[in-house]
């Protein structure tokens, strides 16, 4: 009997940890002698610094450091760019501390070391810091204008500009029936993850080794940045991941304090600790999301699309981060979306201002991009009399027409092809389970003094993340027991048990058996990270794969032992079986115990456990459907949401509950950015929005139920377990779906939203302003 | 250095003494004093109830308050709530239900939660859904949250032996 772990709802076997209070986040590792950390942050977006003085800060009791730039000195690197690298990005890295001149709320100054987080933060107070005010520049288009320079030695503000071109859109657009031109625009909001950013840096100067907790996301990676900006061997430094506050594209990248916390560490021979505080957080860790876009479309009068032009702004703020030009150029990428469109040119502006630099939040640009193209199509929809259901069928690209080459639609990168879809069967589905022929007839309609609306999202995201490999070690141990050491890291999806039940299925053994290890860079000397959607995709077909070849080397054993040919031989249920028969010829712990006696019953190599690493340079592609009912009180501006369902085809599911899991939370967490959040910049370009009162989170009662399908049509080609990413397709179509939603219920006041977020006071604005 | 004050409570029945400034909050005084490090810290400013225990059995924000008003207080955190290996209704509900992804917020919500089922120990949907909506989650989407309050409310959370809020 096959096992089948793959594809059960299996309950989370870390949680005992985390409900019982027993789980290790950053902020809760002491260690001896530990040090803690503060940072001064500029309060001013643009000025010249003067001088910093830190002598008093350094005379309080209790304080036994206080750096600036000038301590670091020539070892000083900018934050290097990981991704993205479009020219010209490279003149507006950030420095590690700001010396001569700040460029944004929140940007690092100073650090302060002491004996408490208390003593740390009071030393802050006496730093003095002189600064000479400068005119600051907060949008794209006054900053194109380059009156007022966020890094004069550039020269301008736009730091970089990239073209995509597919098919012949000018000649597309000449013969077209139909054209319609938009400008639209999504805010500025971020992920905020529960747990605020943290590391602790141990350096232990005898040994010349730095271990540093709190890392995440990017464990090798930034390993290897820092060893360089240390001067260490990249081995001597151990990156550990312990338990994490959710992570959702902000956390793990590289920024200033991950150098700043080894480097004090290093420099003093003592334990570090910097826990971050949330209006740090909502200044200084990564803001997403601010696009725009001007949009040209282009049909036939019966509906069908033909060609797509756009130009993309990224408000990149004011250094380029990490990502370097990944949001614009993102949102850029799926602009087509599932539709057949052959004619595609985009132009993506990356512009500089003065507000928090720009990295990933969850279905970075896919979440815009859907918006922009899902508000258009339903506009085209209105212009040529059709339904907007009907406009979407009609151009979806068919199952027989899939793998579809769209282009190069990604700087540096393979063509962007879609592997795997049935994008008619998900529609049809998703309208299916929402009742959307019955709810539709409550589209525009006024009911007990709220208007009612229907709206549908398509999106494709994919998935699998752009970095090219994952590896994991399976190792056979006494008992038995299997240890799985994974490449990745976990931001609290649930690897441990979803990695359990693949190595469970294909090694051939219980799950009970199984550990699983993660975050930590000695497990598998070489990996890239948990973002993107790869997880599962990348490192779960890791496992597959190194559980596969363990199983080959202990039935290669077994068949020396057993006198039989390893083909005649399988393993299941923990046990080595003739083919066709019910009695288990071997035992494992047998196996374990000759193996590890003998070297001569291990043939090759006595350890029993096999690495393997999964390779791709394509990406799968999830795609699903959003559908939503609102209820929009005119006087109020406030959108009800009645019923919210999200369809996604995720190629293969392995753990249900952690799928559905991941498509509610995703779809309230996309809601509440929709609805919700904005990082709002006032006078002087003060970030307004430092605090949970005034950045309000989606909280229970602002949330309807979720539902969520999940399908397994067209599982991916692209890798041996069919599986595709499913971390972000809740989030993706959320600002679409609930912008057209929206638009269908005030449509009889002319409404059309153009612009998120959908917040009370702009949805009061849009029926205020209505013609 | 500033002067410190004695501070004398239990905290899941087990009696302590400490001095501590007058700025120590609570929360850093559980987490850094005691070493119970399960209450967390998600804002530091009284919005997002991670940090939430059970002072005298109200579920209150441990990061609002001073460890020095606590003093004589009897304080449950979510350490208390399982009895050796044997998980509280509501943790095991939690894992049933699929209520928490990365677990930070976990404890607070518990500790709301319990202090929520006693008051109200056969609560509706929407009830739940109320009691909770002071608690920011950034994963699961809460659905699964009020759907374990329910499961811990219909297996009898309340009628455990023993009494989590007075001790």
């Amino acid at each position: 009997m096959a096992q089948t772990y793959i594809g059960a709802p299996i309950k989370r076997r870390e949680d005992i940890r985390f409900v019982t209070g027993r789980g290790t986040y950053t902020d809760d590792i002491k260690l001896p002698r530990m040090l803690h950390a503060a940072i001064l942050r500029s309060p001013r977006a643009h000025a010249r610094i003067r001088s910093i003085d830190t002598a008093k800060a350094e005379a309080l009791p209790g304080v036994v450091w206080v750096f600036t730039l000038r301590d670091i000195g020539e070892a000083a690197v900018p934050v290097p760019m990981r991704m993205y690298k479009i020219a010209g990005l490279e003149r507006y890295l950030q420095p590690l501390l700001a010396q001569n001149k700040v460029r944004y709320m929140g940007e690092p100054i100073a650090v302060a070391i002491a004996e408490s987080r208390y003593l740390a933060e009071d030393a802050l107070d006496a730093v003095e810091v002189q600064y000479e005010d400068l005119p600051e520049v907060l949008e794209v288009a006054a900053a194109l204008r380059d009156d007022v320079l966020v890094h004069e030695e550039a020269g301008t503000n736009l730091a970089a500009v990239h073209e995509i071109k597919i098919g012949d859109a000018a000649g597309a657009f000449a013969q077209a029936d139909y054209t319609r031109r938009e400008m639209f625009r999504v805010h500025r909001h971020t992920g905020n993850p529960m747990e605020t950013r943290g590391l602790v840096a141990d350096f232990d100067p005898g040994k010349r080794e730095l271990t540093v907790y709190g890392m995440t996301k990017l464990l090798h990676y930034n390993r290897q940045v820092i060893a360089a900006f240390l001067k260490l061997p990249e081995h001597n430094l151990h990156f550990i991941e312990n338990d994490i506050g959710g992570g959702f594209g902000i956390r793990g990248e590289l920024y200033p304090e991950d150098f700043l916390i080894p480097f004090a560490s290093v420099r003093l021979g003592r334990p570090v600790k910097w826990i971050e505080d949330r209006r740090e957080h909502l200044m200084a860790a990564n803001h997403s999301r601010e696009v725009s876009c001007e949009i040209e479309i282009a049909a036939r009068r019966d509906g069908t699309l033909l060609a797509l032009r756009a130009k993309i702004y990224g408000n990149m703020g004011a250094y380029i981060r990490t990502h370097g030009g990944l949001v614009p150029c993102s949102t850029a990428a799926l602009l087509p979306g599932p539709y057949r469109i052959r004619h595609y040119e985009c132009k993506i502006h990356c512009v500089v201002t003065n507000k928090t630099g720009m990295g990933t939040y969850r279905a970075p640009g896919r979440y815009e991009s859907c918006f922009f193209r899902e508000r258009l199509l339903d506009m085209v929809a209105a212009d040529l009399n059709l339904d907007p259901v009907e406009l979407r069928r009609k151009n979806l690209i068919q199952p027989e027409e899939i793998p579809y080459e769209i282009g190069i639609t990604r700087p540096g990168a393979n063509p962007t092809v879609l592997d795997s879809a049935n994008f008619p069967s998900a529609l049809d589905r998703g309208l299916r389970e929402f009742g959307y022929e019955e709810l539709k007839t409550f589209q525009g309609r006024l009911m007990n003094g709220r208007y009612h609306g229907i709206g549908v999202a398509y999106f494709v995201k994919n998935t699998g993340g752009l970095e090219p490999y994952e590896g994991a070690r399976v190792a056979l141990g006494d008992g038995p027991t299997v240890a799985v050491y994974l490449s990745i890291n976990v931001l609290g999806q649930g690897h441990e048990t979803a990695m359990a039940q693949i190595c469970g299925d294909s090694l051939g053994v219980p799950m009970e058996w199984i550990s699983v290890f993660h975050g930590n860079t000695d497990l598998v000397p070489f990996g890239w990270g948990t973002f993107a959607s790869r997880g599962t995709v990348m490192c779960g077909n890791a496992v597959h794969l190194a559980a596969l070849q363990l199983k080959q080397k202990l039935l290669t054993i077994a068949g020396e032992r057993l006198s039989r040919d390893p083909a005649e031989l399988e393993l299941r249920e923990g046990a080595v079986y003739q083919k066709d028969s019910q009695t288990p010829a071997l035992d494992l712990k047998d196996l374990v115990s000759h193996a590890r006696e003998s070297i001569r019953q291990t043939p090759g190599q006595p350890a029993l456990e096999e690495t393997a690493y999964f390779t791709s340079n394509q990406l799968t592609h999830s795609y699903g459907v959003h559908l939503a009912h609102v209820a929009v009180e005119p006087e109020t501006g406030r959108v009800e949401i009645l019923k919210y369902l999200v369809v996604e085809d995720v190629g293969r599911c392995i753990n249900p509950l952690l799928v559905h899991g991941q498509a509610v939370g995703a779809a309230v967490q996309g809601i509440g950015g929709t609805l919700l959040e904005e990082l709002v910049y006032g006078e002087n370009g003060q970030l307004l929005t430092t605090t949970f009162r005034d950045y309000p989170l989606p909280s229970s009662t602002d949330v309807p139920p979720i539902e969520s399908l999940v399908l397994e049509e067209a599982p991916s080609p692209l890798n041996p377990l069919g599986v595709k990413g499913a971390g972000e397709g809740g989030i993706v179509g959320t600002g679409a779906v609930l912008a057209n939603a929206v638009s269908h219920a005030l449509s009889s006041l002319g409404v059309e939203v153009k612009e998120l977020p959908l917040s009370l006071d702009r949805v009061r604005a849009l029926i205020r302003s209505r013609p | 250095m500033s002067v410190k004050h004695t501070v004398r409570l239990t905290v899941n029945q087990k009696p302590y003494e400490k001095l501590v400034e007058a700025r120590t909050t609570l929360a850093d005084f559980l987490r850094n004093e005691l070493e119970l490090t399960g209450t967390h810290l998600g804002c530091e400013h009284g919005v997002c109830g991670a940090c939430t225990v059970l002072l005298n059995g109200d579920a209150v924000r441990s990061c609002l308050l001073l460890a020095v008003q606590a003093n004589g207080a009897e304080i449950s955190t979510v350490e208390g709530l399982a009895q050796g290996e044997e998980l509280h209704p509501l943790q095991k509900a939690f894992q049933d239900q699929h209520a928490l992804q990365c677990g930070f917020c976990t404890p607070g919500f518990l500790m709301t939660a319990v202090a929520f089922l006693k008051s109200t120990p056969k609560p509706t949907d929407a009830e739940a859904r109320e009691a909770i909506s002071g608690n920011i989650c950034r994963c699961t989407g809460y659905q699964p949250i009020v759907q374990a309050i329910l499961q811990a409310a219909r297996e009898g959370a309340v009628e455990q032996k023993r009494n989590f809020s007075a001790g």
